[in-house]
């Protein structure tokens, strides 16, 4: 689950780390007043959506010569102007793709003089199951371009979990940022700090791209991206607080109630798999035979007749699926129960394009009877590679 | 032979009591015998287990009482997953040789907990969220349906569980069978990694060719492919197919298990496909011929 940036802040500040002050508004009006809460000169008006890239974007409503997606203000008027031109409008950065995402939340917050741009992130290192600090001096920059180009300048400090943040850990920390004087010493303070928050909120990643060292040598957090573990989130009613679902699909929402593993893509085949494996490997296999899959579905493993013909349903609601691929190799699951479930769907919703459904495994006589004492439109297919045919060739 | 189970297996349900514990208990019993000893309930210790067709087991009220009352060398756990990676570490210091987690959506951060633990341990632990593992005609842990199984010659190892299913039932189709078909699940915090599962195929004399199924994310393929390269100049070497789930998956999104993201732009595909190609792995494009690549492979 992602939150927005100020909300990260929000969490990060509890925990005690340096953040500045800031204020988030919805409308244009709530601008001057908020700006006036901060101590100026200097502000940031920063756009509020679940994307990266947000500096380098451009507002599709704005000329190409417009501001990006966080500016700079030198005054209350001009904040305030930055905001009315902002709010409302669509953002395009590298990360949203050629839609953009509305900007309906500015985060207005106290601008900093900087002297430094320093990247820092924890995430699960998972070639050692630990949870580690990626740190580089190059701050401020994309960090894949980054790891591409001058990988020396990535270092990884994984955490002994029984341990914690150890002194070494700080002081590898410190020199791999080449942090020297006030800056060292706040290290030893931040870098335990943002260790105890990922750890106890269950972070999947936390990135502070840039960690910045102020001209007065302190640190301060400038930016702050925070994702959460799912599967982590029945403990933190905090955090589920912070879910802003108009930033998500409307399908992954509706998906998320019934517990289904869906993700949206842009092509016109819908799937309904078992299997986050071979709900992979059902795409693939439309790729393979020249058509783009419309959603990755994983039904899961012990799915009742009632999620089938949800999932059913959030696929045929999906106005580009011009035909659904039904693949199950049941061993908790049930082939009769998918049948059933799909059978119940059709009949509730009805079925205006092709479906293509290919069963095997558990109670696979049963539920092939099932959908073809159904009366429906259905294409049985023998294995994957005959499904994927299929369903292709119906849609051609 | 075969890998890490064999009929003299004995094995401790953790979770036996719970719906999934008891449903495939009852699956593991009636498959050749399978030796499940007993269940673990804290609060039952003492009673005992009767499943749906009259099977019954004893309940003891921890792993180590379990462990001490019947000389059970594993344990499996369906334990839900807030209670999960406890139920791992219960395990680990019970001194189980061998603990299979059957678990789906255990948190992450929990799964470092452990890891610190087995880490300091003997124990091996398969898993979590992954199918089991199951040898042909002899023991079933987990969850894969053994009606597709035959007792045979390829070892398969997979971190996706549906796609095992398919690994076996083609090659049970190809008419070769497998010794031990290994799934090590789909998490990024986990037991087992496929070059423990490698290293096992490569001493067992029966396995004689294996298939190795991979999925994006991380770099546990890269480093397989890089173990066999470095065995393969020792003279170890087997004939292998592959295949890699998530070519058209989109970088940043999480594909169902947790473990399955490109993300930093590491694990994609296409990198893993190249790397164990370069370890001499006939990689098949589609998941459905993956029986028939192996026959393709042997047939030299």
């Amino acid at each position: 689950m992602n939150i927005h940036e100020y909300q990260a802040k929000q969490v990060l500040k509890g925990y005690g780390a340096p953040v500045a002050d800031g204020v988030a508004i919805t409308s244009a009006d709530q601008a001057e007043a908020a700006a006036k809460q901060l101590p100026g000169p200097l502000y940031v008006v920063k756009s509020q959506i679940h994307a990266g890239g947000r500096g380098k974007g451009k507002f599709k409503e704005l000329g190409a010569d417009a501001k990006g997606g966080v500016r700079l203000a030198f005054s209350i008027e001009e904040a305030v102007a930055h905001a009315k031109e902002m709010l409302g409008n669509t953002l395009v950065t590298a990360q949203t793709g050629e839609a953009g995402k509305q900007v309906n939340r500015l985060y207005i917050e106290d601008g900093a003089d900087i002297a430094r741009e320093l990247y820092c992130s924890l995430l699960v290192d998972r070639s050692v199951g630990q949870t580690a600090f990626v740190v580089s001096t190059e701050g401020g920059m994309d960090i894949e371009e980054v790891a591409h180009a001058t990988p020396e300048k990535i270092h990884t400090i994984a955490i002994n979990p029984e341990a914690g943040v150890t002194a070494e850990n700080v002081a590898a920390i410190n020199a791999a940022l080449e942090l020297t004087g006030d800056a060292a010493e706040d290290g030893k303070s931040l870098f335990p700090i943002l260790y105890k928050a990922f750890v106890e909120k269950d972070m999947d990643m936390l990135e502070i791209n840039p960690l910045i060292v102020m001209e007065n040598g302190r640190l301060r957090v400038l930016d702050a991206k925070v994702s959460f573990d799912g599967n982590a989130l029945y403990r933190h009613e905090d955090i589920r607080a912070l879910r802003d679902e108009t930033e998500e699909d409307a399908k992954e929402i509706e998906a998320s109630k019934w517990d289904l593993a869906y993700v949206a893509l842009d092509g016109n085949i819908g799937c309904m798999v078992n299997g986050a494996g071979l709900a992979m490997a059902t795409m693939d296999i439309i790729k393979l035979y020249g058509k783009e899959p419309a959603n990755f579905c994983d039904v899961g493993g012990g799915a009742s007749k009632e999620k089938v013909a949800a999932a059913f349903k959030i696929i045929t609601a999906d106005p580009k699926v011009e035909g659904i691929l039904v693949n199950i190799f049941g061993g908790i699951m049930k082939c009769d129960v998918i049948a059933e479930g799909v059978v119940a769907a059709v009949k509730e919703v009805g079925l205006k394009v092709p479906l293509v459904v290919r069963l095997e495994g558990t109670n696979v006589e049963l539920g092939k009877k099932i959908l073809n004492e159904s009366g429906l439109a259905i294409t049985a297919a023998d294995d994957l590679d005959d499904a994927a045919q299929k369903i292709v060739a119906a849609i051609a | 032979m075969s890998i890490l189970v064999n009929k003299n297996t004995k094995i401790l349900v953790q979770g036996l009591t719970g719906k999934t514990g008891s449903f495939h208990t009852e699956q593991a019993l009636a498959y050749y015998g399978t030796q499940m000893v007993g269940g673990i309930h804290p609060a039952k210790g003492g009673q005992t287990w009767t499943g749906s067709h009259g099977e019954s087991l004893p309940i003891f009220a921890s792993v180590a009482e379990g462990k001490e009352r019947t000389g059970a060398d594993a344990s499996v756990i369906y334990v839900p997953p807030a209670g999960a990676a406890d139920a791992i570490i219960e395990a680990i210091e019970a001194e189980i040789p061998f603990i299979t987690c059957i678990t789906e959506g255990i948190p992450v951060q929990d799964m470092v907990r452990v890891k610190a633990r087995l880490d300091r341990s003997n124990s091996r632990l398969l898993g979590p969220n992954c199918p089991g593992v199951l040898t042909p005609e002899e023991c079933k842990i987990g969850i894969m349906p053994g009606s597709i199984f035959k007792k045979g010659n390829v070892g398969i190892v997979s971190r996706s569980g549906t796609l095992t299913y398919e690994a076996v039932f083609q090659t049970t189709n190809e008419g070769l069978g497998q010794t031990t078909a290994v799934g090590i699940g789909g998490d990024p915090v986990k037991g087992t990694e496929f070059i423990d599962v490698l290293e096992m195929f490569l001493a067992d004399d029966a396995t004689e060719s294996i298939i190795m199924i991979g999925e994006i994310g991380g770099a546990a393929e890269e480093d397989a492919a890089q173990f066999l390269i470095d065995e393969a100049k020792k003279g170890r070497k087997k004939p292998m197919a592959g295949f890699i789930a998530g070519r058209t998956a989109p970088k940043g999104r999480t594909m169902g298990h947790a473990g399955a993201v490109v993300s930093g732009g590491k694990g994609d595909a296409e990198s893993k496909i190249a790397a164990m190609e370069a370890a001499g792995i006939r990689v098949s494009p589609s998941p459905a011929r993956l029986g028939t690549t192996l026959v393709e492979v042997l047939k030299g």
